[in-house]
């Protein structure tokens, strides 16, 4: 039932941000297509009734009071960073120029 | 007990180990030292660890050393040493998910199960080799390097907790932490001789383990038998506030299980036709079907009643698991984005903060990863998501039904654990599609959270190599797991004359 090109794949791996490489789309499409084509099969069996399940466990939400408690410094919060400035996170630029 | 030589205290089991320190025959030190030497020996062979914590881990065995000394009392595992699967935060001490992403992260906290470690005061030896973030079957995805069977160096030890499993198989550790999402580590056990466990889900805490597919991931014991597991799932199980997964509830009541009475009347064994299908026939090898049929010899002598059962969704568990397993996976991997932390790379133009995510995840994650985070995104968007992912998730609730009528008819449940003995590093490596079958077996149990164990159920006639059983158990039943498992592994090692650990070859010293 799928047909993914090598421009849907460039596509999906672009909102995943995942910059590919010329070769690895090359190869990737042509597995991602097969691999999509069979887990398609799922279309095969679940009727309409069936409901999603999502979890193993009947999950209720979990909360806690609103109290301060410990928690990490900030050079610990900041010491795995690629980059850190004056106890900050060190980012690129986010918003375009103009 | 003759313990004299540090060379023999790597071949006693956990128990045997807590028995000798309790009676003062050894010391932590000298146990934890005996591994260390073992690990610097075979380590360069079988690339299992890849931290190893010498200081750490005699540091720890002194303080339970000086402790015994002066009469504490200590928990029942203190002083016996045990190895991390690389997914585990470390306080201190790098970790990786077996991915350059993370390579050189030194947690600033500890997961949840190492405290538990910590608290049990057992000296931690290091971290385990591992598929890169768990995605794989034979651990050859690690981005530091396969891990070698000790069985044989030129096979995989099964994955994604290859490292974890060929440590305990090759005797450089006696007990491991392993994590299962889909089968790792009831597979690797399987395709090592050793004794994997998944308890249900929800039943250990995920607090601090790097995170896969965080409905189905679930941390479990890796060791050389049954009531060395038990003791370990012990110290790990049980309620965590962290988790909002955690179940609350008591930890079922494994240790005695697994030495309590080995006779199984009238206990309903079931064996699932379809686990195995294909679609197109048998995945399983003839000498694994063999050994399977020979443990459903032994269930009957020790009084267990075999009947067949149905799950007819379980042929569509696999396709559900890697369309569930891959979107879990995209959102949870989406934290790697360069910022925070993990590998950075930035290209030369003045870069954007998207740029530089996007050219970091290419240059930091391997091609399982990639192909599983982009299926996975696939999956999840606008206008698939109900053909793909909404689909799946309806396939899982007819797993879980069918599972619940299994249990009517059957107490446990058992089946080959991989459909193979370990295949040579490389075979599978160009086909992603052959590598995904591995886990045919051990994956319905994840989409419904309940537990498994695999345990060695004796050498492959063809092959020579280790082949596993897996018995699963309804929800927070992992007890049965235990009793089941117990009896059967002793009966196994009086029909084949020692337990198949004991059995591995030494180890050839490749550098």
């Amino acid at each position: 039932m799928s047909n993914l090109s090598r421009d849907d794949v460039a596509h999906v791996a672009m909102l995943a941000r995942i910059q590919l490489e010329d070769h690895e789309l090359d190869r990737l499409a042509g597995q991602l297509d097969q691999i999509v084509d069979w887990v398609g099969q799922v279309n095969e069996v679940a009727a309409d009734d069936v409901p999603p399940m999502s979890h193993p466990l009947p999950l209720v939400n979990v909360t806690r009071p609103d109290e301060v408690r410990p928690s990490l410094s900030q050079e610990e919060a900041l010491a795995n960073a690629p980059a850190a400035d004056d106890g900050r996170f060190g980012v690129p630029r986010i918003l375009d120029e103009e | 007990m003759t313990t004299t030589t540090t060379g023999d205290l790597t071949r006693l089991t956990a128990v045997q180990m807590a028995d000798a320190l309790a009676a003062g025959e050894a010391t932590s030190v000298q146990l934890t030292q005996a591994h260390l030497d073992r690990i610097e020996r075979y380590n360069p062979s079988l690339n299992a660890f890849l931290l190893i914590d010498a200081e750490g881990a005699l540091a720890t065995a002194r303080e339970v050393d000086e402790a015994r000394a002066r009469g504490e009392e200590l928990p029942r595992l203190a002083g016996v040493p045990i190895a991390v699967k690389d997914i585990a935060c470390t306080k201190g001490l790098t970790t990786t998910a077996g991915s350059r992403m993370l390579e050189g992260f030194v947690p600033p906290y500890d997961a949840t199960i190492v405290g538990k470690l910590r608290a049990a005061r057992m000296p931690i030896l290091g971290k385990t080799n591992m598929d890169e973030f768990a995605m794989g079957s034979s651990t050859e995805h690690s981005a530091f390097g396969p891990t070698r069977n000790p069985w044989d160096l030129d096979r995989i030890p099964g994955g994604s907790g290859g490292g974890s499993s060929a440590a305990v198989a090759g005797f450089l550790a006696p007990l491991a932490i392993g994590s299962d999402t889909g089968g790792s580590i009831r597979q690797p056990g399987a395709v090592t001789g050793t004794v994997g466990v998944k308890p249900t889900y929800g039943g250990v805490s995920r607090y601090g383990v790097i995170a896969l597919a965080s409905s189905l991931d679930q941390i479990g014991p890796c060791a050389r038998t049954v009531a060395d597991a038990a003791l370990l799932h012990e110290v790990l199980g049980g309620h965590d506030p962290l988790d909002s997964t955690s179940i609350d509830a008591p930890v079922p009541p494994v240790v005695a299980a697994a030495t309590g009475t080995r006779d199984l009347t009238g206990l309903r064994v079931g064996v699932v036709r379809e686990i195995g299908d294909t679609g197109e026939g048998s995945a399983f090898q003839p000498g694994v079907i063999q050994r399977f049929e020979e443990s459903l010899e032994q269930l009957r002598a020790l009084g267990a009643q075999i009947v067949e059962v149905s799950c007819p969704h379980f042929v569509y568990a696999m396709a559900a698991y890697y369309l569930i397993l891959p979107s879990e996976a995209s959102s949870n991997l989406a934290r790697y984005d360069a910022m925070r932390y993990g590998a950075r790379t930035t290209p030369d133009d003045s870069p954007s903060a998207e740029q530089v995510m996007a050219a970091s995840r290419d240059q930091a994650f391997g091609d399982e990863v990639k192909r599983r985070i982009i299926l996975g995104t696939y999956a999840l968007s606008s206008g698939y998501y109900d053909a793909y992912y909404g689909q799946a998730q309806k396939v899982r609730t007819l797993i879980a039904r069918d599972f619940e009528a299994a249990f009517e008819q059957a107490d446990v449940l058992v089946s080959p654990t991989a459909p193979t003995t370990a295949f040579r590093i490389g075979d599978k490596m160009q086909d992603p599609m052959a590598m995904y079958l591995n886990d045919i077996a051990t994956i319905p149990a994840n989409l419904a959270g309940v537990p498994g164990m695999s345990i060695p159920s004796g050498l492959a006639k063809e092959d020579g190599l280790p082949v596993g059983i897996q018995i699963l158990a309804p929800a927070m039943e992992d007890q049965r797991l235990y009793a089941v498992g117990a009896a059967l592994e002793e009966a196994l090692r009086v029909a084949q004359d020692g337990y198949v650990f004991e059995k591995a070859p030494e180890i050839e010293v490749r550098s």
